[in-house]
């Protein structure tokens, strides 16, 4: 701990800010963020905003597995419900983009809803396998609702735009993401210092605990699950505009299971971790592309053993970080952050 | 009728091969509290095992099955030693999301090994199909039925009567009791991994004998989770009823629904069965209840 750094209220404790020195570092990279996208090119800018889509899925899925502990198997399928919201509204009603971003929330907060509704009975294990039944079943109305969704032709979408500005390029679609990430994440980083975000812990720790103290578990698990498919929605349908076309290839169990790793490697129950897990297993295929890429140059034809490597290195650092880092890359930034606080005397 | 009867044939020996794969899930379950969403893929590796042995070493048939059980064995000893051993105690999240991981893993592996072209078996078994007078069963899913039969017996008797057995009870009834009595819960884990990989792969290999094998055979190892939900995660029996029940009305589904709605819902009729099964009676037909009211 940092000489002369006494907390003496809990408000001050639970200060996002915690210092002037957080608030330096925070205001410098935000300045970063601002600058980005004039000096990127576009494929940096096309990761940056496959970063944010990221970044925001995941945070509603740690508020709900890192924080309330309900295991999700089915992200995805938000993600998709979103996804197809938010594009019907806006070719077949005729919506503006902006206004189908909450309406795709809502709705995918919905069928989260739904979906939650059997975590009141069942949990652990079966609440785990019945959200990997709400996947392949969302996943098939998807293709099957063809009347609505298109099948598996997908749905064109237009670029979104204000007055005569156009969203098109990465760059223009850049500032919509960066808009929505702050937003979602300081909400997430706010929600979880408030009753709510603690009642949702203490479900987590000890379901039957929290409700003796009188946490409402049916209303909080619920609130969960819906906030949770609310970034998943709204997730979901920035990405599939800024895709410009959404068709239920988008959202497989693949997805949902990515999701999970983020979160897992990012550390559970951090929002900090969910950044760090989304840009690590964002840029973890892209690199492996890059990889590929170069030994395409020197080597031909041993390529196409990239193609399965993403798996494997997908599923080996899922197990590895469970193995021997359960708590993430949150943990690790931390000790890193610990060692250089008080070196060189650390004791 | 006649579809009718020989659409519950049918359904009947692909819930047979059904409840193979289950067994697998139930006899790990049943001692580790682990649910092994790998399965699917132990299957797959165990049907490409099996084919290799075949036709690369040009062994019989018998060799090769016995050499993927072995392969089986050793599979799931290294997993439970290196990658389940370590989690012991940690949430049900991360158990859940490691099996995950090794499935991935394991489909990666198989991917770049065997490539993911799709193969089908030599004939094993006599191609002549079985006439029942009002059905007929096709020879692979008559002798997938065969071998389930044969192994879920082979289990239940090894679970019943031998010394192994009724130690591997004793640990999922209560670890702290069975230490305390002796039994080295550690070697109960172990085999509990590789019976429940040599089931699967036995699923393996009978699937691969039907339909043949790809990568993404494992898929069907996310279906057979409505099998073991509705016999009951820990019931060995459990898991052979639920096979033949999933099985038939998977099948009715496809003769019944499928015209209805253009396709697709034989494949899904296993999702939806289990959200209702979970929503009805969570612990299924022969499961241990827990009641909890939170």
């Amino acid at each position: 701990m940092r000489c002369g750094d006494f907390k003496e209220t809990y408000i001050k404790d639970e200060e996002i800010f915690q210092s002037l020195f957080v608030k330096f570092w925070l205001g410098l990279f935000f300045v970063f963020l601002i600058i980005f996208p004039f000096v990127a090119s576009a494929y940096y800018l096309y990761v940056a905003n496959m970063i944010g889509f990221a970044i925001i899925g995941t945070v509603g899925l740690n508020l709900l597995t890192g924080f309330t502990g309900q295991i999700s198997l089915g992200h995805a399928a938000f993600v998709g419900v979103g996804a197809y919201t938010s594009a019907i509204l806006v070719t077949r009603l005729g919506f503006s983009f902006w206004l189908s971003i909450p309406f795709a929330g809502l709705i995918a907060a919905f069928a989260g809803m739904i979906i939650g509704i059997p975590s009141l009975r069942v949990k652990g294990l079966y609440l785990c396998i019945a959200t990997l039944a709400a996947q392949f079943i969302f996943e098939f109305v998807f293709i099957h609702w063809e009347s609505l969704t298109k099948g598996i032709t997908g749905i064109n979408i237009p670029a979104p735009s204000i007055g005569s500005l156009q969203f098109v390029t990465e760059k223009e679609f850049y500032w919509i993401t960066l808009f929505f990430v702050v937003l979602g994440v300081g909400y997430a980083r706010n929600l979880v210092r408030s009753r709510m975000g603690r009642a949702f812990v203490a479900i987590r720790d000890r379901d039957l605990s929290a409700e003796i103290i009188g946490i409402n578990l049916f209303r909080y698990k619920l609130s969960a699950f819906a906030i949770s498919s609310f970034y998943a929605g709204v997730a979901g349908a920035l990405w599939v505009t800024f895709l410009k076309v959404v068709t239920p290839d988008h959202f497989p169990f693949i997805l949902s299971i990515q999701y999970l790793a983020m979160i897992i490697i990012g550390g559970l129950g951090s929002t900090l971790g969910s950044i760090f897990g989304a840009i690590f297993i964002t840029l973890t295929p892209e690199l492996l592309n890059h990889l590929s890429e170069v030994v395409k140059a020197y080597a031909p034809g041993h390529e196409e053993i990239f193609v399965p490597m993403k798996e494997v290195i997908f599923g080996l650092l899922i197990v590895l970080f469970l193995v021997f880092e359960p708590r993430g890359l949150a943990e690790i930034w931390n000790r890193i952050k610990n060692f250089f606080r008080l070196w060189p005397f650390s004791y | 009728m006649d579809i009718l009867i020989q659409v519950i044939v049918t359904g009947l020996a692909t819930g047979g091969v059904y409840g193979l794969i289950a067994l697998g899930f139930v006899l790990i379950y049943k001692a580790t509290s682990v649910l092994n969403l790998a399965m699917g893929e132990f299957m797959t590796l165990g049907a490409f095992v099996c084919l290799t042995a075949l036709l690369q070493l040009k062994a019989p048939f018998y060799l090769a099955f016995i050499l993927t059980l072995l392969m089986a064995c050793a599979l799931g000893f290294v997993i439970e030693r290196l990658i389940l051993r370590p989690l012991i105690g940690e949430p049900i999240i991360s158990v859940i999301m490691v099996t995950i991981g090794l499935g991935l893993i394991l489909k990666g592996l198989m991917y770049m090994i065997w490539t993911p072209s799709f193969r089908t078996f030599p004939e094993i078994f006599p191609p002549k199909p079985l006439l029942l007078g009002f059905a007929v069963v096709p020879s692979g899913l008559l002798w997938g039925f065969v071998f389930a039969i044969i192994g879920t017996i082979i289990f239940l008797l090894i679970f019943k009567f031998s010394r192994t057995g009724i130690a591997m009870r004793a640990t999922a009834n209560d670890q702290q009791a069975a230490l305390s009595m002796g039994i080295s819960v550690r070697w109960v884990f172990a085999l509990a991994w590789c019976f429940g990989a040599m089931a699967s792969v036995i699923g393996g290999i009978v699937i691969g004998n039907i339909s043949g094998i790809s990568v993404y055979m494992g898929d069907i190892g996310l279906k057979v989770l409505a099998v073991i939900i509705l016999g009951g995660l820990d019931s060995i029996g459990g898991a052979i009823l639920g096979g033949f029940i999933i099985g038939i009305l998977e099948n009715l589904t496809g003769l019944y629904i499928d015209p209805l709605i253009g396709g697709g819902a034989k494949g899904m009729a296993p999702f939806i069965i289990l959200v209702i099964i979970l929503m009805v009676r969570p612990y299924g037909l022969f499961g241990k209840e827990l009641i909890e009211r939170v």
